[in-house]
């Protein structure tokens, strides 16, 4: 056991609250779940610091939708493998507690006065960017491999698989770590 | 509605211990996403909310910031058991799932540089980038129904993938900016509608 990986990775305690701050932020502006921020935190954490490789924000993504559970989690997974423990926490209170406190509030409110038209307002005009982002945020985690054409070819095949037919998403993950140890893309 | 009366009639949970075990059963087997196990197991399984009732919760977990599927569970648990259900409900979600993604986490560091391993995560990362785009197209079928119409609807989402995709404008600017005019639109849309 490697036990550096605890460590902050030469990352001063300035740069963990930067993390923890930046995680606040997007967890308030998370409309339509936390993968649809993920573009803005590759452009924090990849393209302005540099924190963190495009291969391995990637990857950090990857493994948290390989894993059964909320998809949130590559959000501690990021934090760990850009400034371990401290920045795992860091990040993981950030993106979590802000939307957590909402949510409990609101749904409070929401259950004396159901139905309010606001609520309608924001979750249908909110669509189409929630559909933007999530489009971009699938654009990002194409950049290690867009350069690839078969490894465009898998992207559409998960993506006609997914839509033409009711498949697990567990079997195209299952096929996508396979064609990736053969060497396929 | 009888949205108010969740867990006040019917099958409800016994204990904060349920609440805690019937989510975490959801979680582990959520692979790519919990919401439609949710369903299953909480309206056909456990017979906790009917559907309507979960529809209405969902509708709001989504339009709230934050992991859709954490919201909901904070939401329900909150009905069920106050702040303590809240927390034992989300708390079920999270806890072994997040050990399993940090060991997965740790375990491809240790052999990060194995060929093998190398490999398994680009081809992950295909996947993942995939999965994302078969969300997003899934909520494109939905733009024809929005008060603001495909025409409005289709332009606006594609402009907020080329300004945050690939002009990397900070997601902020975009969703005040945007975000505060779709809305509005929405909001002025649906008054006109239900005016006439």
């Amino acid at each position: 056991m490697d036990w550096s990986a605890l460590g902050l990775h030469g990352h001063a305690w300035a740069d963990i609250g930067r993390l923890a701050l930046h995680f606040t932020m997007l967890s308030a502006m998370a409309i339509g779940g936390v993968l649809a921020t993920a573009s803005d935190m590759h452009r924090l954490l990849v393209i302005e610091l540099g924190w963190i490789t495009d291969s391995a924000f990637t990857s950090s993504v990857a493994l948290a939708q390989a894993a059964p559970g909320p998809n949130v989690l590559f959000v501690p997974l990021l934090g760990w493998n850009i400034a371990g423990l401290a920045g795992m926490a860091a990040a993981l209170a950030g993106i979590m507690i802000p939307s957590s406190l909402l949510a409990f509030a609101v749904g409070r409110y929401h259950r004396k006065r159901p139905g309010s038209g606001v609520i309608r307002s924001l979750t249908s005009g909110l669509a189409p960017l929630t559909l933007g982002l999530l489009l971009s945020t699938g654009w990002v985690l194409m950049t290690p491999t867009r350069q690839d054409w078969r490894a465009l070819l898998l992207v559409l095949l998960t993506v006609g698989a997914l839509l033409r037919f009711k498949i697990s998403p567990m079997w195209l993950i299952a096929l996508g770590a396979a064609a990736g140890m053969a060497g396929w893309v | 509605m009888s949205e108010v009366e969740i867990g006040k009639a019917g099958p409800r949970p016994a204990s904060l211990g349920e609440v805690f075990l019937a989510f975490t059963r959801m979680a582990l087997q959520g692979f790519g996403g919990v919401l439609p196990i949710a369903h299953r197991e909480l309206v056909e399984r456990l017979r906790w909310l009917d559907a309507a009732q979960f529809v209405e919760v969902l509708a709001l977990s989504q339009v709230l910031p934050g992991p859709n599927v954490v919201n909901l569970a904070i939401i329900l648990g909150d009905r069920w058991f106050g702040w303590r259900g809240s927390l034992a409900a989300a708390g079920g979600l999270l806890a072994f799932p997040f050990i399993i993604v940090m060991a997965l986490g740790i375990a491809f560091r240790q052999f990060g540089g194995h060929p093998l391993a190398l490999g398994a995560l680009r081809g992950l990362g295909v996947v993942a980038a995939g999965l994302v785009i078969s969300t997003a197209l899934k909520l494109a079928r939905t733009l024809k129904e929005i008060p603001l119409g495909l025409l409005v609807g289709a332009p606006l989402a594609l402009a907020t993938a080329v300004l945050v995709g690939l002009l990397h404008l900070p997601l902020l600017w975009v969703l005040l900016g945007l975000g505060a005019f779709s809305v509005g639109a929405t909001a002025l849309a649906r008054r006109r509608r239900e005016g006439r």
